[in-house]
């Protein structure tokens, strides 16, 4: 009985970069069913230790193969509050299905694709499920409404608390509303999964940049017992290169933020615009720049490059989304690292100057080091630049805590089994702990420090 | 929602509007502003806190409409909500005792510079405001204005009220009546902040000016809002209003605000319904 791997149908490449729809449609019910009959069930389960936030792998994969859809999916909420989410983005090839028993020697069990499944299947069948605790137990503020504050947010509802979150935009979601894309990950997706967190009691309040609108000492103030800071890795690298402020040289953040958060995509019905490059570059090599790459396709560029300063096999980028972009046309351009872009009188980017690069002895992340060619610059034409080599954190919010104890790169110090930052009762996770890293990670730290202020406020009655 | 408590025309061109929004009414200071978004299409735009009111839980904003965005604020009425207002952002306007404070000013800006003066006032400085409109009609707040500053001076580009001319006239005559002020703070359009700029810079009189680059987040999330400043790039949503004139790269400024010439015509002519 050697069932193959299932794999989800797809938009076809030609059709899928006119629009901005999602690009697998996911399993049926009987492809499911078949995935699922390809697990061991293994006793010790591996898979499950490769989870951050310790799903049952093989309970909820079993329910799926009874046909008990409700189930499977009431089994991932025990401890994932945000499955149909993960199913689409986390890189479980680095996590539950890279130690999957069935990988030694064939292919994995594709749990994330069946996650995805029995999350959307409950989603479309009982989207109302969730039930509000009438809690009267202590109130507890979340900054941040991305995944690790949700997260946080939802495990302490579920313990009982009063938690309130603080949300700098006007909508919630973090990295997964304004950055990761529509044809990757809906917002409706997002819309509905906040919503059953929402209805597990969990006030959400958008619009409040905690450090401006209100302090954290005020929160403390106004009778929250605990603070848990999620504000991420928001603030955009630039690589300080002359012409980086020409007309056309966006951020990936305000590209994206455009496109997804305002929906510029849909100009002139939504009111925001977004600049339409006919050849774009776009300069990094991670999850970020394939998104931007793809974005730009979809917005009718007729040629989109990704300039990457070290080879294919250094970059950051899930597999599958390198492989989605080059099936989707977009050109990699490996050892090329830009170093001044060229405008003309009106300010607007008509190119840019850039220097081929070969590898040498490894850094620190243990990748080789990019070096410079001497002598190899050369210069290429483009209207459009999307710069995607990474965020740190937002250092807005650690200002206004002058006490925090902070880490080398801007991110705040904890105790990641706790999430206890230096100063009592502020705790803290995800990207602006980590710096930037994935969205199941930020939930695990969400899930730790949930406990972590659970044993504090016990502790301190 | 937010609700407007009042929406007031005040000329053809501007409008004052005062929202619920009692946090940011109590906490905002001089020179910080809003993010706001007027309905569900609506885009994400700066205006800057003109007053609050802690008592009534209000904050006093005035916009000149000038594209889709500011026009559907514009049509709001007394009752009415707006979606999202955020804030308060930006850095507040550092004042001190300086002496004499020349705080001059253009269409919308004469607004914007209103909780200036009032702050420069209260760290007592003297205020002069010169202020400037291309015509009468579009003059706003000169009630408040006189009752704000020490002294209040008055242009018209085409003489229909007060002297006509340029605000930067009245600074000229200051500077070449040996009254040089002190310091002096400069909120309106690009080219006049860069006349005044020109104007005090061999004098080496310190000159403040609030720059309105484009923005979305205004979180320092996006980097929308860059503006070249001694050479640095600098994020004016979190680094900013408020920076150094001298220092200030405004031809950048003035191509930056140009990126969406082409969508903001499109945008008001589908709303306007051309
Ligand atoms: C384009 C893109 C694609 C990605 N793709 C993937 C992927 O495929 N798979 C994957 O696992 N990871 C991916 N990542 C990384 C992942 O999204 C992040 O690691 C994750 O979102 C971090 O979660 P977080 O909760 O720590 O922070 P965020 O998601 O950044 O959320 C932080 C929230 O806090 C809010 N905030 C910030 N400051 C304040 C304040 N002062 N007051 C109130 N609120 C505030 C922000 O507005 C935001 O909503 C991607 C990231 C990007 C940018
Ligand atoms: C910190 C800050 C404070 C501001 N305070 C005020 C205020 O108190 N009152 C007020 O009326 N406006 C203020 N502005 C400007 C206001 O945000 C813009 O006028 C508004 O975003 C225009 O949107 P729109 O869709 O109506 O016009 P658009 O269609 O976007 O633009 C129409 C035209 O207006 C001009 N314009 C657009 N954006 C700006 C801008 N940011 N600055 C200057 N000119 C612009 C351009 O010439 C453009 O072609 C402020 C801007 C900033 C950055
Ligand atoms: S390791 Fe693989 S086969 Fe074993 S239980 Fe987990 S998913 Fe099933
Ligand atoms: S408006 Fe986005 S960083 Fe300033």
């Amino acid at each position: 009985m050697q069932i193959p791997r299932q794999h989800m149908a797809e938009q076809e490449p030609s059709e899928r970069i006119r629009n901005f729809n999602e690009v697998p449609f996911g399993y049926t019910p009987e492809q499911a069913k078949k995935e699922a009959e390809r697990c061991l069930q293994c006793k010790n389960a591996p898979c499950r230790d490769g989870c951050p936030v310790e799903v049952d792998i093989p309970a909820f994969i079993e329910l799926i193969k009874k046909g008990d859809f409700s189930g499977a999916a009431r089994k991932l909420k025990e401890t994932n509050s945000l499955p149909a989410i993960c199913g689409r983005v986390c890189p479980q090839e680095d996590q539950c299905e890279k130690v999957c028993v069935l990988g030694k020697k064939g292919e994995p069990v594709a749990i994330g694709t069946l996650e995805r499944f029995a999350a959307d299947w409950e989603l479309k069948h009982h989207p109302g499920s969730p039930s509000p605790s009438s809690s009267r137990g202590a109130r507890v503020a979340v900054i941040g409404a991305g995944p690790a504050g949700l997260t946080c947010a939802a495990d302490l509802a579920r313990m009982g608390y009063r938690v309130t979150i603080f949300e700098a935009l006007h909508q919630p979601g973090g990295v997964l509303t304004y950055g990761i894309p529509e044809f990757r990950l809906p917002k409706e997706i997002v819309k509905r999964e906040v919503e059953n967190v929402r209805k597990m009691g969990v006030e959400l309040k958008e619009d409040q940049v905690v450090g401006c609108t209100i302090s954290p000492e005020e929160l403390f103030r106004d009778g929250f017992r605990a603070i848990f800071i999620g504000t991420g890795a928001g603030l955009p690298r630039f690589m300080k290169i002359p012409g980086e402020n020409l007309n056309g040289v966006y951020s990936a953040n305000e590209y994206l933020t455009r496109v997804n958060l305002m929906k510029a995509y849909l100009f002139p019905q939504y009111d925001t615009p977004v600049i339409r490059g006919k050849k774009v570059f776009v300069i990094g090599g991670g999850n970020v720049a394939m998104d931007s790459a793809r974005t730009a396709l979809r917005l009718g560029a007729k040629e989109v490059r990704i300039i990457y300063r070290r080879t294919r096999k250094e970059a950051p980028a899930r597999r599958e989304e390198i492989h989605h972009a080059e099936e989707e046309g977009v050109v990699f351009k490996f050892l090329t690292l830009p170093v001044r872009y060229r405008g003309d009188e009106k300010g607007w980017i008509t190119g840019m100057e850039c220097l081929k690069m070969k590898l040498g002895e490894p850094d620190e992340s243990g990748r080789r080091r990019p070096i410079p060619i001497e002598g190899s610059e050369f210069s290429i034409e483009c209207d459009l630049v999307v710069v995607a080599i990474g965020n740190d954190p937002n250092p807005l919010l650690p200002r206004a805590v002058p006490g925090l104890k902070m880490g080398r790169k801007g991110t705040i110090e904890i105790d990641p089994a706790t999430g206890q930052t230096s100063m009592k009762g502020i705790f803290a996770g995800g990207d602006i702990a980590t710096g930037a890293a994935t969205v199941i990670e930020a939930m695990g730290a969400g899930k730790a420090a949930a406990r972590g202020i659970n044993i504090y406020l016990k502790l301190s009655g | 929602m937010y609700r407007i408590t009042e929406s007031r025309r005040l000329t053809p061109e501007a409008v004052l509007l005062k929202i619920e929004a009692p946090r940011i009414a109590r906490k905002r200071k001089a020179g910080q502003f809003v993010i706001i978004r007027v309905d569900e299409t609506g885009e994400r735009f700066p205006l800057t806190i003109v007053d609050s009111d802690p008592s009534t839980g209000t904050i006093t904003l005035v916009v000149q409409e000038v594209g889709t965005s500011t026009k559907k604020l514009g049509r709001r009425r007394t009752g009415e909500s707006i979606l999202d207002l955020t804030g308060p952002l930006g850095h507040p306007t550092g004042v001190k005792k300086w002496g004499r404070v020349a705080c001059v000013a253009g269409g919308i800006g004469v607004a914007e510079v209103l909780p200036v003066i009032k702050a420069i006032r209260g760290a007592g400085n003297i205020a002069l405001a010169i202020i400037g409109a291309r015509t009468q009609d579009l003059i706003i707040l000169e009630d408040e204005m006189r009752e704000a500053a020490s002294e209040l001076y008055i242009t018209t580009d085409d003489g229909s009220y007060g002297r006509r001319g340029l605000v930067t006239d009245v600074l000229c005559d200051l500077i070449n009546n040996g009254s040089i002020p002190d310091r002096v703070f400069a909120i309106g359009p690009v080219p006049m902040m860069r006349a005044v700029t020109a104007l005090t810079r061999p004098y080496n009189i310190p000159t403040i000016v609030s720059l309105n680059a484009l923005m979305v987040d205004g979180t320092g999330m996006c980097g929308c809002c860059r503006v070249s400043v001694g050479g640095e790039t600098k994020f004016t949503c979190v680094d900013g209003p408020d920076f150094d004139a001298h220092q200030v790269d405004f031809e950048e400024l003035v191509q930056r605000q140009k990126i969406y010439l082409p969508q903001e015509k499109e945008s008001l002519q589908r709303y306007e319904g051309f």
